[in-house]
């Protein structure tokens, strides 16, 4: 036969549809006939960040031209729901006694257009005893006003409730000859996704609603769909059409989808949402939105012997996702690729008037490697070694054996040293520090400036396995069925790689199904850099399985022995070994299985055994303007090791794609809000989402070291680049003007920061 | 403000009739909602994304920004228009470099990299930066966008 698919170079099979007549995402389901007629959703928003719901007036609106109904969480009758994280914090899915975010939904309008829905929300007059916003985060730690009464803080979560020490202090460092301390903001972004958020629900005659979610996780958004509407789950039927990004943002469902079901009911009639980019930038989740107090301390040849970090994160209006990264995404990497014998980390999140904080690419991984990478950086400078010599003096000696570090972390197989050296050496990082030199000597306007980070992060953490089940049609065609959730990735490829490889049926004859729960109840989605060690795992696996399904079958009708049975997966055919020319094709193994009322298909779950943690090096050039302050990005080198690599043309994407968003947070996106609450990055003109023209030439540089953990040792790659990229761009910018005595710049590292920390250094 | 009137427009060079609409509708509006041609994307509707790109009278432009009734008499060109069968090399490219991923920007970069050929066949780096600067995309980090446009000028260039 010949060679493997897997590791090819393979172009994705989804893409004619995409480049041709769009894809057909949720607001493009103009003809499915459960939409007929369909009402339109707008939610009228809090306009203020804090206060208390005194009236609310919907009577003028009610009037307006094509209204059907207007409700207010009253109306619905909608009753307290606790978070998942903290049950202790209560909201209603429409804000009914106080808001607490600008953007938080308070009325439904449903009309028979868009626009008038639109048009309504202006004649909606809310009342409102306006309260203290607490938008900085200390602030908000030390308030006696809180967001949720019954929490009776608004610290929503603390390592110290786990029953992790606090952090020592001072006193830790008592033996280090250096100690240099840091603190670092990791600025609260917007996900930003292209597609933004749209949903549609419609009942059906026999008592189910169909609901339609731009989703990560459809599955997952059952359970809260139903307690939406107080309806059995049986009665909830998923469905995902094409998404348009979701990074993180789309894993679990909003108050603004969950509703859809109880307002439909209410107007008898389908209804669609979609909002605007204006609603999306304050009301879909936020990501990042971390503060960091670090201390780090060794001695003078370079060995770093204590960290201490205090990660305080803003949780937003609710207690949502974002709330638990710090404590379980960004504490178990502390340590990052670091050999470090002493660390503290105490994380405490916090509640605050501004949008809830969810799950961003790389979700508290970034902000562990942010803090470390910072605090090398800042330790380098102190004892006048180069950053990239006190890393390697600090790193984790390759091992291919599990390793824990001190904050009890186990990795499962790393070589760090080897992705520094490949990253120094095709970026030519030597060359870069002479030519450093050279412009500072010579005094230019223009400097250099290098950044490296090296880092370790958690991929495959949620979930413990995947469902997967391969059907074969009567004309030999597959269709794979995933419970992980593709927008972007290209898992139509990717699985259809896998499977071809075990049953030798062409790729092109392969189709995936994903994201509706009657198809595929069972599924984790696709989130935390999971699916391909999961998701792909199981594919391949099921389809091994199916393949000996296929040889009892082709044993019983060529009157042979099971195990006398092979595939040749040239021609996709089963014969009897040593008589190749009779043959029975996948089709007739099908058609034969359905006469005798069957069907050729296989269905499992198949587990892992834990998460993998890919890791690399980056390397980052800038040159920094210091009359102006100004950062262009000229080159970034980015070695990443995900394992074994299904498909590079894949992995490059996610690489790109990750090192573009972490590159946008070192240098330019930021959301903002005024003292007030008030957001003032709410459209895409004044949030300063990457675009083409700012981003430089990427060179990826190749790494494998594969996991033991799954059958195809592959590692996620999703979040890599965003991981990686972030600290080496920050700490570039930081290098072009260390030697004008700049130590720090928090990001993004904006003209306006860059040149009012060089003055201030002078 | 529900002033409607019936009105049509030529589009992928069809005429097109577009009823109940109302007078201030945006062309991409009822290019997706009116006329059933949903590969025009919207994620802004301020012109800021350029999803929603199309051509009138060999000008791409925003379509959000656009009243449709403001376009009767002109020639409308979607992404519905470009192929008819046969991928065109700038989609041909777009997969050979892998630069789609959630699609959701694709529409717009197609048509944007169609008009850009055509009225500028040899750009340079600096030009066709400037042209997509306009074309947002959250997954790719335009690098393989970039590969994509430089494979078809090198093509279009021995043809
Ligand atoms: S939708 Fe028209 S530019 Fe964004
Ligand atoms: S491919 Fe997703 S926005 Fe461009």
């Amino acid at each position: 036969m010949g060679g493997s698919i897997l590791g090819n170079r393979v172009l994705r099979k989804e893409d004619p549809k995409f480049l041709t007549e769009g894809g057909k995402y949720v607001d493009d389901l103009l003809d499915e006939p459960l939409l007929a007629n369909a009402l339109h959703v707008t939610y009228a928003r809090s306009t203020v960040a804090h206060g208390k719901i005194n009236s609310i007036d919907v009577s003028e609106a009610s009037q307006m031209d094509g209204i059907v109904a207007i409700f207010t969480g009253a109306d619905l009758d909608l009753q307290q729901v606790p978070s998942a994280f903290n049950p202790m914090a209560t909201r209603t899915l429409l804000a009914t006694d106080k808001v607490r975010y600008v953007g938080e939904p308070v009325v439904a309008i449903v009309s028979e257009t868009r626009s008038q829905g639109e048009d309504a929300l202006d004649a909606i007059i809310i009342d409102y005893d306006v309260l203290p916003a607490l938008i900085d985060l200390e602030k908000a730690m030390a308030s006696d006003l809180h967001l949720y009464e019954a929490c009776g803080s608004n610290v929503v979560f603390d390592t110290m409730v786990l029953g992790l020490p606090d952090n020592t202090g001072e006193a830790y460092f008592a033996d280090c000859e250096v100690v240099v301390k840091g603190r670092f903001m990791n600025q609260r972004v917007a996900p930003c996704p292209l597609e933004v958020r749209g949903a549609a629900a419609s009942w059906g005659e026999n008592g189910r609603l169909t609901q339609w979610l731009s989703t990560q996780h459809a599955q997952g958004a059952v359970a809260p769909i139903a307690a939406a509407n107080g309806v059995e789950e049986a009665l909830i039927h998923v469905k995902t059409p094409d998404v348009g990004g979701g990074f993180g943002a789309k894993i679990g469902a909003y108050p603004e989808e969950l509703l859809l079901g109880p307002i439909a009911k209410r107007v008898g009639k389908p209804v669609r949402w979609r909002e605007t980019r204006s609603e999306s930038m304050v009301a879909l989740g936020h990501g990042r939105a971390q503060l960091q107090y670090v201390t780090i301390g060794g001695n003078r040849s370079g060995k770093v012997t204590h960290y201490q970090l205090w990660a305080i994160q803003d949780s937003g209006a609710w207690v949502d996702m974002g709330t638990i990264l710090a404590p379980f995404m960004t504490r178990p990497m502390s340590s990052g690729v670091y050999d470090i014998p002493n660390i503290e980390c105490r994380t405490t999140s916090v509640v605050t008037n501004t949008t809830p904080i969810v799950a961003y690419r790389g979700a508290g991984r970034p902000e562990a490697t942010a803090a470390i990478e910072r605090a090398m950086d800042m330790f380098a400078a102190k004892i006048g070694m180069d950053p990239a010599e006190v890393r390697r003096i600090n790193l984790i000696p390759k091992f291919l054996e599990p390793h824990t570090t001190v904050v009890g972390q186990t990795y499962d197989v790393g070589d760090y040293e080897t992705s520094l050296n490949k990253a120094l050496e095709v970026s030519d990082y030597a060359g870069w520090r002479e030519k450093q030199k050279a412009a500072r000597a010579r005094g230019d306007v223009k400097q250099l400036g290098i950044g490296v980070s090296i880092y370790v992060e958690i991929t495959g953490g949620v979930g413990n396995g995947e469902a997967a089940k391969v059907e074969i049609l009567d004309n030999g065609h597959a269709l794979i069925y995933t419970g992980t959730s593709p927008h972007g990735q290209g898992h139509a490829t990717a699985w259809a790689m896998l499977a071809s490889e075990q049953t030798g049926i062409p790729m092109e004859k392969i189709d995936l199904v994903w994201g509706d729960t009657d198809l595929v109840p069972v599924g984790t989605g696709t989130m935390g850099s999971r699916s391909l060690q999961q998701g792909g795992n199981a594919v391949f696996a099921v389809s091994a399985e199916l393949v000996n399904k296929a040889k009892a079958v082709a044993a019983r009708l060529l009157e042979a022995n099971e195990a006398d049975i092979v595939l040749d997966k040239d021609s996709a055919a089963f014969h009897v070994a040593g008589t190749p020319a009779l043959t029975k094709t996948w089709s007739e193994l099908a058609q034969a299985e359905k006469s005798v009322g069957g069907a050729l298909s296989h269905s499992d779950v198949i587990g892992v055994t834990g998460a993998t943690f890919p890791f690399g090096a980056h390397v980052a050039i800038v040159e920094v303007d210091t009359e102006t302050g100004k950062v262009t990005h000229l080159r970034h080198f980015a070695c990443d090791d995900a394992g074994r690599v299904l498909n590079p043309l894949l992995l490059e994407g996610q690489i790109h794609g990750g090192v573009a968003q972490g590159t946008a947070q070192a240098l330019l996106e930021e959301v903002v809000y005024d003292t007030d609450g008030n957001p003032t990055t709410s459209n895409l003109m004044d949030y300063a989402f990457i675009s083409a023209a700012e981003l430089p030439s990427i060179d990826v540089i190749h790494m494998e070291t594969p996991t033991p953990l799954n059958l195809l040792g592959a590692k996620g790659i999703g979040e890599s680049g965003t991981i990686g990229s972030t600290p080496a761009v920050q700490s570039a910018v930081i290098d072009a003007v260390s030697h004008l005595g700049v130590d720090h710049i928090d990001m993004p590292t904006t003209p306006q920061r860059v040149w009012e920390a060089i003055v201030a250094a002078n | 403000m529900s002033e409607t009137e019936i009105y049509s427009l030529r589009v992928n060079g069809k005429q097109r009739e577009v009823v109940d609409s109302w007078l201030g509708e945006s062309l991409l509006y009822v290019l997706r909602e009116r006329l059933g041609l949903p590969g025009s994307k919207g994620a802004c509707e301020q012109g800021e994304c350029g999803s929603c790109t199309v051509v009138i009278d060999g000008a791409a432009v925003c379509s959000c920004l656009v009243l449709a009734a403001s376009a009767v008499d002109a020639d409308i060109k979607t992404i519905e228009g470009f192929s008819d069968g046969e991928l065109t090399d700038v989609q041909q490219a777009f997969i050979d470099e892998g630069a789609v991923q959630c699609g959701f920007c694709t529409p717009g970069l197609i048509v944007a990299v169609h008009h850009l050929l055509e009225n500028t066949p040899q750009p340079t780096e600096i030009k066709v930066k400037e042209a997509l600067s306009g074309n947002l995309c959250r997954c790719t980090g335009y690098g393989r966008i970039f590969a994509a446009v430089t494979r078809v000028i090198e093509q279009r260039a021995q043809q």
